[in-house]
């Protein structure tokens, strides 16, 4: 077969070098006219990397030949309607590279009308290039774009003072909009911001140095997006690995695929299992090319476990300390991303990680106006909207604040009637109580979870139930006459002090009714999901309002749903 | 890419079909070369060909590329796919190959019609990847999306992977036709009229026999094949006569369902 080798050891380094160089994937973002495609195109132009014949296509009919006669513009703008219309509809990617680095560019549309297309490039980005037409200096849209690059996480932005050549290459006007764009920008928290006065037209400090602005002393742009430091800020404390695929072959190997998005994993160590909150070891890791003992994020390998476990799709490896949440409650900043806004009555999917489940959004807490950065109150988002919102799922998603990790803090809202994404989502973390979620991480001790839950012939569970209501006399009466351990806890004070007794209880295997006043519902319900318990019923007051019998009658069907306890039987 | 799949499979096997479209205007070399690798790694291979056209006479010189392709691949594909039962296929299409590509999606919807409707794609956030669909509609996935030219064959050298030796630069018969260079050792390759020369050339790309242009090239080995590379001045897919029949015609194709 045509396999063609034998190569010189000085060919071999050469490929090493170009296969290991350092990859840089960042994104584009102006308006309308800032010149952006203009922009691009003059970084692949000046970098040669652009073939010749598609030159000829970007060639401007009636120019005379020469650079003047390129529309670069045209290089970018691959879909007919960009090219008839003049702009830019949906995210384009272009690759390049140089001696130092690969780069790979997504070239977002502007416009507000594509605020969704500016998110979903700016997701995978580590660099945000904004443009700023230096004769109209900062506009609600250059806040919009740097916004939505801070809200997906952007560590490093780039402001492109562009069309310097309109303004005389006025050092003033560069500094004025500096200086107006570093006041809007300070609360964005974005980690570094580096401001250049280009010409993307001529190509003054895009690649090559520009004569015309002797005053700047910072990098050309290609020369800072080769030199900014983007040693990745790998989260290496908290191993997760998401199990996308279980693999067997014929002479019994069983083991786990999947991606390790963070942390590092080595054989023998201790993993928990969610959701069953199991605790065992890794036994073998393996890839195509070799068995490993130690493995580093990011890579994708199958693990076998010590231990024969139900593990499939959807499950989640992780460090047995250092857990995530593991809640069906979620809050998240949205991006809408569909014609057919939030519906608060309508299911939705969520897929996160490897699972998709079932969701509804509670509520909308607040809607951002992405150009004065104010948080607005509303129960509602459109599309290109942003908003925050909680969100109740069918089945506990195990997550982290996605600035802490972004592959367990991300998610996709999808519509499961039309199939389509309606949104894209990033966890939010909640400060207060953060502590009170580390101190209580699970005890393991010689008596397991499962030992428990096999004596009483259920699993733990809470039941959140308002105070004095004839629902809690009931309920515990009920769940007693069906064999289950319950036990009701009406204690006043702290939720999180309250949480800390119905925890323990939770531990030993316990049914606990938690009957608590009104106004702390969502206090206990933050603390419930701060602190990972997995099946955790609220029950609504319209539930409990339809009368006693009634109510506790289904929470024992949400029970008997959630495989807390089993199915009544007919003598029941 | 079925290395990629080989990978992350491993060290089970590849849960799936590989799907074949022949036009029966491919290089023999390319057919011989597929069942022969196919054999090897021990894949289940469908091959599938829209031979009603084929028997009406369906061919590039009579019909135009235009609606020979619009038979031959992307009919063949669709039906295969839909009677295979088949929700998602893979293909190996990459975004630096030409400009309507640089919009796909890495999961592609196609309606239940097979058609790409680049104005409402999905958005792709991260690597959460959407892939639901209903019945009859379906998903192209691209893995390769991201990589280039040269990634391809930096890849192809590190691992050791066979390719179509048609790939590798030697002395062949050649006709000069309009911009490209045509291989004219293939059955009905030289049209009447035509001389062929004996030149050192080699493909760049491989698609049908009368639709894909050689070039020079003195690279016989996956190095010279990597420097020449680094030297080139032209894309890829210059010497696919199908990219060229209009303005956007790979959009347009891809539009009716083409990969």
């Amino acid at each position: 077969m045509g396999v063609a080798s034998g190569a010189a050891p000085d060919f071999d380094d050469f490929v090493h070098q170009v296969v290991s160089k350092e990859l840089l994937r960042f994104f584009t973002a102006g308006n309308v006219d800032d010149g952006k495609s203009t922009l691009i195109g003059r970084l692949l132009y000046d970098s040669q990397a652009i073939y010749e014949d598609q030159l000829v296509n970007m060639r401007r009919p009636g120019f005379p030949a020469g650079e003047s006669a390129i529309d670069f513009a045209f290089l970018t703008d691959g879909l007919r309607a960009e090219r008839e219309q003049g702009i830019t509809i949906d995210v384009a990617y272009r690759f390049f590279s140089t001696p130092k680095r690969q780069f790979i560019i997504a070239d977002t549309p502007g416009h507000e009308q594509y605020t969704r297309n500016m998110a979903t490039g700016a997701s995978t980005a580590s660099l945000a290039i904004i443009l700023i037409d230096g004769r109209n200096g900062v506009l609600l849209q250059s806040r919009r774009h740097a916004f939505i690059a801070s809200l997906l996480g952007v560590s490093h932005m780039v402001v492109a003072v562009n069309k310097m050549d309109l303004v005389d290459f006025s050092e003033r006007r560069f500094d004025e909009i500096r200086t107006d764009f570093s006041k809007f920008a300070a609360p964005l928290q974005i980690k570094d911001t580096c401001f250049i006065p280009i010409s993307a037209l001529h190509g003054d400090n895009v690649v090559h140095r520009s004569e015309r602005m002797p005053w700047f002393d910072g990098p050309t742009l290609l020369g800072y997006l080769e030199s900014v430091h983007i040693a990745s800020d790998r989260n290496l404390a908290e191993m997760r690995f998401p199990v996308q695929y279980v693999i067997r072959t014929n002479d019994g190997f069983r083991g786990y695929a999947g991606p390790l998005v963070s942390g590092i994993l080595q054989t023998g160590d201790e993993v928990m299992v969610l959701p069953s909150r199991i605790v065992t070891r890794i036994q073998s890791m393996h890839t195509y090319e070799e068995e490993l003992e130690r493995a580093l994020p990011p890579i994708a390998l199958t693990v076998t476990l010590a231990e024969e476990l139900d593990v499939g799709r959807g499950a989640m490896l992780v460090h047995p300390v250092h857990a995530p949440r593991v809640s069906r409650v979620v809050d998240a900043r949205l991006v809408w991303m569909t014609e057919r806004p939030l519906d608060n009555n309508a299911s939705y999917l969520v897929k996160h990680t490897t699972q998709i489940v079932g969701a509804r959004v509670r509520d909308v807490r607040y809607r951002m106006n992405v150009n004065t950065l104010e948080k607005e109150p509303s129960n509602q988002l459109a599309l290109n909207d942003i908003g925050a919102v909680t969100l109740v799922c069918h089945k506990s998603l195990f997550y982290d604040a996605y600035k802490r990790n972004p592959a367990t803090g991300s998610l996709i809202l999808i519509d499961p009637i039309t199939n389509e994404t309606a949104a894209v989502g990033m966890i939010t973390g909640i400060q207060t109580g953060e502590v009170l979620a580390t101190t209580m991480g699970t005890r393991t001790g010689p008596v397991k979870e499962q030992e428990r839950s096999a004596r009483c012939g259920h699993k733990p569970a809470i039941i959140c139930v308002r105070d004095n209501s004839p629902l809690v006399q009931r309920l515990e009466r009920l769940l007693f006459d069906r064999g289950c351990f319950v036990h009701t806890v009406e204690e006043v004070g702290e939720p999180a002090e309250i949480l800390r007794l119905v925890k323990i209880l939770n531990a030993a295997g316990l049914i606990t009714i938690w009957s608590t006043p009104e106004s702390s519902r969502d206090q206990v319900e933050a603390a419930a999901q701060l602190a990972g318990i997995e099946s955790f019923i609220a029950v609504e007051e319209a539930d409990a309002r339809r009368g006693e019998e009634e109510a506790a009658r289904s929470v024992c069907v949400g029970l008997e749903d959630q495989g807390v306890i089993p199915p009544a039987t007919a003598t029941d | 890419m079925v290395r990629l799949a080989q990978k992350a499979f491993y060290p089970g096997r590849i849960p799936f079909p590989f799907l074949h479209i022949d036009t029966t205007y491919k290089f023999p070399e390319m057919i011989e070369f597929r069942d022969q690798f196919c054999r090897e790694i021990g894949v289940e291979l469908i091959v599938h060909t829209n031979q009603r056209a084929i028997d009406q006479g369906a061919n590039p010189h009579r019909l135009g590329t235009q609606a020979c392709c619009g038979l031959l691949k992307t009919r063949a594909l669709l039906d295969a796919l839909e009677q295979g039962g088949f929700d998602a296929a893979f293909g190996g299409a990459r975004r630096d190959e030409e400009k309507s590509r640089a919009k796909e999606r890495i999961f592609s919807f196609r309606d239940k019609f097979g058609q790409w409707d680049p104005r409402n794609q999905r958005p792709e956030p991260w690597n959460l990847y959407n892939c639901r669909v209903h019945r009859g509609e379906s998903i192209r996935v691209f893995p390769l999306s991201n990589w280039t030219e040269l990634d391809v064959w930096l890849y192809i050298y590190t691992e050791e992977i066979p390719v179509v030796p048609l790939y590798f630069a030697k002395s062949r018969p050649v006709v000069t036709r309009g911009r490209s260079l045509v291989l004219a050792d293939h059955i009905d390759s030289v049209l009447p009229g035509e001389e062929p020369i004996l030149a050192s050339c080699r493909m760049r790309s491989l698609g049908c026999v009368p639709c894909t242009g050689a070039i020079y090239s003195d690279a016989a080995t996956l190095p010279e094949i990597i420097r020449e590379l680094l030297s080139f001045q032209r894309s890829e897919r210059e010497n696919r006569v199908i990219d060229h029949d209009q303005d956007g015609s790979m959009e347009l194709k891809k539009r009716e369902g083409y990969f």
